[in-house]
């Protein structure tokens, strides 16, 4: 479904750069050039994106994440005993919080993505199939989203990631997909069925085109500027309840470098009161990342609506 | 709401079978018999089919009866029963704060659209929404809790405290503070944001225009004309402002060390103590679900033409 949801994707792009009112791409090139600040939380997110994935690729996971006991705590700016300098100090085994910052980022980044695309691809999977066909099919989908809706989510990722054997990121990625695609299929099924009422949908059927063909080269492509903005407010979103999973000890193994490992340092309260270096920088690069990507989300949301575009 | 609440239990009673061990691990004394202890489960049911275990546990939940906190060696219900009291303060205040926050922030922000104060809010809206509890919570405690001073980091009253007296109350107070100010200033985003909508697109609405025309004063349109009917959709999140609130209560409570039922859930987890998470958890969906039954109630209350006759 995923190369299904891109190629029509694009298929739209096309057609809209011929329409005549400006659409798709163009229109939010233009929104980001009206809009300084969209156009500067944008550079700010290019930049941290480049620093952790370009980062991550330079330095060696295993030099930084090795235990180096010497240099415990070592302040910012401080040298190690073979000269190395710490730019933003150490943490209490002695890693560099550089390092572990960069890819404490790439992991934080690449598991917030990968929960946002599973769960864009059920919720809006889910959401379509809901609206297009209504009637009993929509009542037993929806009964069952709002249910999990009202579930406490949370506390139920927490006590299952304590429960599964094995555990790794990979498991992290598929329970916090398996509880967040309902909030998406609400959301898609009330676009799709408003989209569905519309003529062009009416007129294909009467054509006699299948329902496949109507849900997936008709109504996807017009709810796609709806899954373009709610994509990028959610990967701030899952960023978030991903490294407050592992703030609180139940998201990464604690051996896995992410923001939150990162921020929960600041567990201990010695190191929250004296230590600030260890754990302010991953704070701050999330508050920075969660900034920026909501400011791109609300651009690219403007662009879609008529009545809110600055351009 | 009968059928959710059963297939709340129902799930929560799996999640409990799927946890390790069973409710005699931590009774018992590491010394104690095998063979006794397989026949002390055999005497609990512990054997028996899974319906039989179900509808035994729910009889014991409904009459307020979790079993033994393996942890305290206490009976659940009396370990939760020690720490809701800390949370539903936090919580209540927070409410309270958060409301006493939003109200006039997009009241003023809706009134005078585009001013400076109005841009103040927009950008104050989207900080709250963006940023994460925990980064906020943690930034407020090392702020104003350690560097500053001026709140406690810790506990929810002062050890010195003599209960019962008013010194008390204010150290409780004291302690509450800075945690509610934090889930305040986090829960103001979506009252903030109905209510400036609400009343720019007021402005714009037959009533209003009819009001002015017959010369009701400008701040008493706003005050009580469209407040009145603004105030619809705040009224309808509130019971969902008390459901994220209880859920918040984790983060919040676990970094402020404040000893609520949050605080609670993170500690019988790393514990083990499955007899308390289980007994937290339905108590946190039932919240959940209680929160949302008062959001349809009150818009009942509020709105007239949605009353059931």
């Amino acid at each position: 479904m995923g190369g299904l949801s891109r190629m029509s994707t694009e298929q739209t792009e096309q057609q809209e750069a011929v329409s005549i009112p400006p659409t798709g791409i163009r229109m939010i090139a233009r929104e980001f050039k009206k809009d300084k600040l969209a156009m500067f939380s944008l550079t700010v997110l290019i930049f941290i994106l480049l620093f952790a994935f370009i980062g991550a690729m330079i330095l060696d996971q295993d030099v930084v994440t090795k235990i180096n006991i010497l240099d415990r705590f070592a302040r910012p700016g401080d040298s190690s005993m073979t000269g190395h300098k710490y730019l933003l100090g150490t943490d209490e085994g002695g890693r560099d919080i550089f390092g572990l910052l960069v890819f404490g980022a790439r992991n934080s980044i690449f598991i917030g993505f990968s929960i946002t695309i599973i769960t864009s691809i059920i919720g809006v999977f889910v959401g379509l199939i809901a609206g297009y066909y209504g009637g009993i099919i929509d009542s037993i989908i929806m009964r069952i989203v709002d249910f999990i809706m009202i579930l406490p989510i949370m506390l139920i990722i927490i006590v299952l990631v304590t429960i599964v054997p094995r555990y790794n990121a990979l498991t992290l990625v598929w329970i916090m997909s398996a509880f967040y695609w309902v909030g998406k299929a609400r959301l898609f099924r009330a676009k799709t069925l408003s989209e569905s009422r519309r003529d062009y949908i009416s007129a294909s059927k009467t054509l006699g085109s299948s329902n496949f063909k109507i849900i997936f080269r008709e109504l996807l492509p017009n709810v796609s500027s709806l899954i373009i903005t709610n994509l990028t407010m959610n990967f701030a979103a899952n960023i978030g309840i991903e490294t407050s999973l592992t703030f609180l000890g139940f998201g990464l193994p604690s051996k896995t470098p992410s923001l939150g490992t990162l921020t929960a340092y600041a567990n201990n309260s010695e190191t929250l009161a004296n230590r600030p270096w260890t754990w302010v920088p991953a704070a701050l690069l999330i508050l920075v990342l969660m900034l920026s990507i909501n400011y791109v989300g609300q651009a690219l949301r403007r662009s879609s609506d008529a009545r809110q575009r600055l351009g | 709401m009968i059928p959710q609440v059963i297939i709340l239990s129902l799930l929560i009673f799996v999640l409990a079978k799927m946890m390790p061990g069973d409710p005699f691990t931590g009774l018992i004394d590491p010394s104690t018999d095998p063979a006794r202890l397989e026949e002390l489960r055999q005497a609990a049911g512990f054997y028996d089919p899974w319906y039989i275990q179900y509808f035994r546990w729910m009889n014991n939940a409904l009459h307020g009866d979790f079993g033994i906190s393996y942890m305290y060696k206490y009976e659940v219900t009396t370990v939760i029963g020690q720490r809701i009291g800390n949370t539903v303060r936090l919580s209540v205040i927070s409410v309270i704060l958060t409301y006493a926050l939003a109200i006039p922030l997009g009241l003023y922000a809706g009134r005078y659209q585009n001013s400076w104060f109005d841009k103040a809010v927009v950008v104050y809206n989207f900080i709250s929404f963006a940023i994460p509890t925990f980064v906020l919570a943690l930034l407020m405690v090392y702020i104003f809790g350690f560097k500053l001073g001026w709140f406690p980091t810790s506990g929810s009253v002062s050890i010195n405290a003599v209960p019962g007296t008013f010194g008390y109350f204010m150290s409780q107070l004291y302690h509450v503070i800075l945690p509610a100010i934090v889930q305040a200033l986090l829960g103001t985003a979506v009252t903030i944001q109905y209510l400036r909508s609400e009343v720019i697109d007021a402005k714009q609405m037959d009533y209003v225009r009819t009001a002015r025309s017959k010369g009701v004063p400008t701040g008493k349109i706003f005050h009580r004309h469209i407040f009145r009917n603004a105030s619809l959709p705040i009224a309808s999140t509130l019971g969902y402002e008390i459901t994220g609130l209880v859920a918040g209560s984790v983060m919040i409570e676990q970094i402020f060390s404040y000893p609520g039922i949050g605080n609670l859930f993170i500690s019988s987890i790393n514990q083990r103590d499955y007899s308390v998470i289980t007994a937290l958890i339905l108590l946190f969906g039932l919240a959940t679900l209680i929160g949302t039954l008062l959001s349809d109630i009150i818009m009942s209350i509020v709105d007239p033409r949605i009353r059931v006759q």
